[in-house]
């Protein structure tokens, strides 16, 4: 047995036999020698009583897909605390451009129908067409959202009836999302549900594509802390049009011309593959993963990208970009490199964030020894090609998959998207993984630790058996790392800075880690009428 | 700033924008923590809990554990009996706390799932407790839900062993920081009388960085001080909306006498609540107490020119502004919009009254209200200072308007959780805040000649 192995029996040894069964297979230990990555659970149920970092449906979709919308009002339908809990938590910035002036920006309210007990017992549609009216006449939004909380499905408002009442009285679109909390097991499944609405109803609802010679779309692009606008300001220094960043500071004008970009970049790939994939099947555009966190992995994705498009401009154009920024940034993360260099670190967080930042780590010398997602699917852990074995469960059932098909006016080949032609395009896609991800595992440590859904005692015990140096996770494990004596920084919220994606981003999450670790009050945790004493542990920071 | 805020007169009838409260599990939770080693249980879909510890964990940056039922659209559908039984097994295997609280959520009473008659289904270890509250998300707020689990508390834990009562008193603390809490206990030790406090979250959620964790801290009101609740002879019951049910509870269950009190933010509350001590246990008033009024006295005799006739706008939780609201009359200053989230007609009757007696006209009071409402007085008059929540914010910045943090949630400063606001010292301490949040303004507003070396 490896030491991980070890680690692994030790930490479910209190498990009941069937919850050990069950933790076992969300467990994976890297082996280089093996080759490929053995099949990892997930997706999959929580058990109950079992401390989880996961959220809800409500929070995939609300919260974090459709949410950040800027030009467009969401209504949450339901009681007070779901909307009130996505206000304004995400960092999900947005700000004013040419196609959304700043009074149609609603980012920073938050709406809610405050359902009332009669409301409960006797339905809410009406309180809801209501609301629906007078935040029509108060704001004059372009669209409107309406996302269902938990109680919405059990009592039978009929939401997409409404929406459709309101769409009608108002001339503006209203969509409604049914992604009452208990659908899936995740926020994954609003991911998904969102994914469906914007695809059917949102995209290629527009015609006027943006000036430029290669519009490219961001999609699982949040613009935490800014990170839409570095990567942004990237490729637009490249040459590209950046058409939507989505939907991060993304707006419903841009949304709508989705499908007239020539490639989709997919940077969380768990939230946006179900859009990327159905553009292309229905649009024919094609899609590439990308990682704008880390140095190295920003340079090879810029390249990945210039490739694509097979001009040569472009790509020298990349080379001086990426030629520049390295030069101005090295230095300075050199700087950073020698403080976090030899650390080891833990990575729990998201369904893409578990990967990405294992590139910034790498840049910056410090190891993963356990990372995983909170609501990630087998194929963000062991890549796309293990879809179609992928067995579907009562839950993942109740998620609606479209069957899209080709548009019969507006699809084109990959290769006319890209101005390529067809021979051209066929090699390209054997250079370039086009339309795939491979998946956390293969950048995954020798002997690293694989966790899906990772709970309260599994985190307790591999703080307590692998003594990290850093923990990246969420504010709910942040604090208890800090007790520990071991720095952590969250990856979702960024502890209120950032950008973490691209050159710069990669400069203030060094700078960021370098602080969390340097900072002078970790050598003043024990009193000095306690030192020299040996009682139990010593902090290990 | 917003922009996008309607011009002018506006409808507004139904539902809330930016809500001035949150719904009640996020209350009941907070109270169970209150309670030395037991988890909160969340029975509801994962992403109640998961927000409600989120939430939590950034007001008071400290570690919110709690676990919670998993539902699917499988349990949605035919009842949460077998994810909360699941539950209970698990958490006691793996998790190993004394007590598990439940609260319900929006999904489950939607369901209708009967929590009392699951319980008595579940293998509860010997020893062991679980204890539930009703916390529908679709009634009152998040303060209604701190009310319902301390009541759940008094329901399940608390007995009385005889009709001789003991010569100690329970203090219900009502939804305020551990810092708070810490400074009640601080007092009534002054006092020296025995005190009960519940829930108390001190040493819980203020815990120190010792380079050890314990998922159970040190603090947190034990099961056997709230079962001996029942033989206390007084309980103290701050803030009307947090605490007069469960005194009453206690009355009704273990005929402990309640005395309803204002929290104790501010001269006259803390008065009240040293009196309240004083006059049921014949307690002399240590002179250390004494010597704090008068520090606090003498600070508002020596800074009232910086806020007296200061209009001011006060939003957040009713006890919190019900008391905050007497405090700044006492200061001299104007409350002219005076608002909570929470339902509950008897705020608004309160807070007019004070306002009679303190012959201020012309102010707006509002329950079960919002932050675009206020927002919308504000810019039809303004006022010299916001008092609230983080959540402020916004109308602080669009309106230029300076705003002090006060109550819950604060989300954006730090190291509040720690520091009182009740009691003399905590006086002391509003008291800086506010002058310091209009001087810093008069400050940043003087021009050269005008600016001022002391002020």
């Amino acid at each position: 047995m490896t030491d991980s192995e070890v680690t692994i029996d030790r930490m479910l040894a209190p498990y009941s036999d069937n919850v050990k069964k069950n933790r076992k297979k969300h467990l994976v230990v890297k082996n280089e020698a093996a080759g490929c990555c053995p099949q990892i659970e997930a997706n999959t149920r929580t058990i109950p009583g079992i401390i989880t970092q996961r959220g809800c449906a409500y929070a995939g979709c609300k919260g974090v897909v459709v949410g950040p919308i800027k030009d467009m009002i969401t209504i949450t339908h339901g009681p007070v605390g779901c909307g009130y809990y996505t206000w304004g938590a995400r960092r999900n910035k947005a700000r004013a451009d040419d196609t959304t002036p700043k009074d149609k920006i609603y980012s920073q309210l938050c709406f809610t129908t405050d359902m009332q007990e009669p409301d409960i017992v006797f339905g809410g549609e009406k309180k809801l067409a209501k609301m629906i009216d007078e935040v029509v006449e108060m704001f004059h939004p372009r669209a409107i959202n309406i996302c269902a909380t938990c109680p919405i499905g059990l009592i039978g408002d009929d939401l997409n009836a409404v929406a459709k009442a309101a769409q009608e009285r108002h001339g503006i679109q209203v969509l409604a999302y049914n992604c009452e909390g208990y659908k899936g097991v995740s926020q994954s499944a609003g991911h998904h549900i969102a994914n469906n609405n914007i695809m059917e109803k949102i995209i290629g609802t527009g015609s006027e594509r943006k000036p430029g010679k290669h519009i490219i779309n961001i999609l699982g692009e949040f613009n935490i802390g800014g990170d839409g606008w570095e990567v942004e300001r990237i490729l637009t220094e490249i040459g590209y049009t950046v058409n939507c960043v989505m939907t991060g500071d993304s707006s419903y004008m841009d949304i709508r011309n989705l499908h007239l970009a020539d490639l989709n970049l997919v940077q969380c790939h768990r939230s946006f593959n179900y859009i990327a994939e159905m553009m292309q099947t229905k649009y024919g555009t094609p899609w590439l993963k990308v990682n704008f966190i880390g140095l190295e992995s920003t340079n090879h994705a810029l390249r990945q990208i210039a490739r694509c498009f097979g001009d040569e401009n472009l790509e020298k154009q990349t080379e001086i970009i990426i030629e520049r920024e390295t030069a101005r940034i090295l230095p300075v993360l050199e700087q950073y490199r020698k403080v976090c260099t030899g650390k080891t670190a833990f990575i729990l967080q998201g369904g893409s964030r578990a990967h990405h930042y294992q590139h910034l780590l790498g840049d910056l010398g410090v190891k993963v020894v356990v990372a995983g997602y909170e609501f990630a699917h087998r194929d963000d852990y062991e890549g796309r090609q293990v879809i179609p074995t992928i067995k579907s469960d009562t839950d993942s059932k109740n998620i609606p998959e479209l069957h899209l098909s080709p548009d019969p006016v507006m699809y084109r080949d990959a290769h006319a998207h890209l101005k390529v032609s067809k021979e051209e395009y066929e090699t390209l896609k054997k250079e370039i993984p086009l339309s795939y991800y491979e998946g956390m595992y293969p950048h995954m440590n020798d002997g690293g630790i694989m966790i899906d859904d990772c709970n309260h005692h599994e985190f307790e015990d591999l703080m307590a058996d692998v003594k990290p140096d850093l923990v990246f996770a969420g504010v709910r494990d942040k604090y208890i790392s800090h007790k520990l004596g071991v720095a952590s920084k969250q990856l979702h919220a960024y502890d209120y800075s950032g950008p973490f994606a691209g050159y710069n981003g990669a400069l203030i999450f060094a700078r960021d880690v370098a602080h969390a670790l340097l900072t002078p009050s970790w050598k003043m945790i024990i009193p000095p009428w306690e030192q020299g004493k040996t009682s139990g542990s010593e902090p290990h920071a | 700033m917003l922009e996008c805020l309607p011009e002018g007169a506006v409808e507004h009838t139904v539902g809330k924008i930016n809500p001035a409260k949150t719904c009640q599990p996020i209350g009941a939770m907070y109270a169970a923590l209150g309670i030395h080693r037991c988890l909160p249980h969340s029975h509801g879909s994962q992403g109640c809990s998961a927000y409600h510890r989120m939430h939590l964990a950034r007001h008071f940056r400290d570690p919110v554990l709690a676990s919670t039922s998993s539902f699917t659209e499988g349990a949605s559908v035919f009842g949460g009996l077998a994810n909360l039984k699941a539950s209970v097994k698990n958490v006691f295997a793996i998790y190993q706390p004394d007590i598990i609280a439940v609260h319900t959520t929006c999904l489950s009473e939607t369901i209708g799932d009967d929590i009392s008659n699951i319980i008595r289904q579940c293998e509860i270890p010997e020893g062991k407790y679980v204890i539930h509250a009703n916390t529908p998300s679709y009634y009152g707020s998040h303060v209604t839900g701190f009310s319902n689990m301390c009541k759940a508390m008094v329901s399940y834990l608390a007995q009385s062993d005889g009709t001789t009562k003991k010569e100690q008193m329970n203090v219900l603390p009502g939804f305020v920081n551990p810092g708070d809490m810490r400074e009640i206990r601080r007092i009534v030790d002054l006092l020296s009388v025995k005190l009960i406090l519940f829930p108390d979250t001190s040493d819980v959620l203020d815990s120190p960085l010792t380079g050890k964790y314990e998922m159970y801290p040190e603090g947190g009101a034990t099961i056997d001080e709230i079962r001996d609740s029942g033989n206390s002879e007084l309980t103290l019951a701050l803030g009307a909306f947090a605490s007069n049910d469960t005194a009453d509870l206690l009355q009704e269950k273990c005929g402990v006498t309640g005395i309803p009190l204002k929290l104790p933010i501010g001269l006259k509350a803390t008065d009240a609540f040293i009196m309240a001590i004083h006059d049921w246990f014949g307690v002399e008033v240590p002179k250390s107490l004494t010597v704090e009024r008068g520090q606090v006295v003498d600070t508002l005799i020596d800074t009232n020119f910086h806020y007296q006739g200061k209009t001011v706008a006060i939003f957040g939780d009713p006890d919190h502004v019900l008391a905050m609201t007497e405090f700044v009359i006492t200061m001299g200053m104007i409350p002219k919009y005076v608002l909570t989230g929470t339902p509950g007609k008897q705020f608004e009757d309160e807070i007019r009254k004070m306002l009679e007696k303190a012959g201020i006209t012309g102010s707006r009071v509002k329950v079960d209200g919002d932050l675009f409402e206020l927002h919308q007085w504000i810019r039809e008059e303004k006022v010299d200072l916001l008092i609230g929540t983080t959540y402020g914010k916004y109308i602080a910045r669009a309106e230029d308007i300076p705003l002090v943090r006060f109550g819950f949630p604060i989300l954006d400063r730090a190291v509040h959780p720690l520091m009182p606001v009740v009691g003399y010292r905590g006086c002391l301490r509003l008291i800086e805040q506010i002058s310091n949040a209009l001087l810093e303004r008069q400050d940043r507003d003087a021009l050269d000649e005008d600016y001022e070396l002391v002020m």
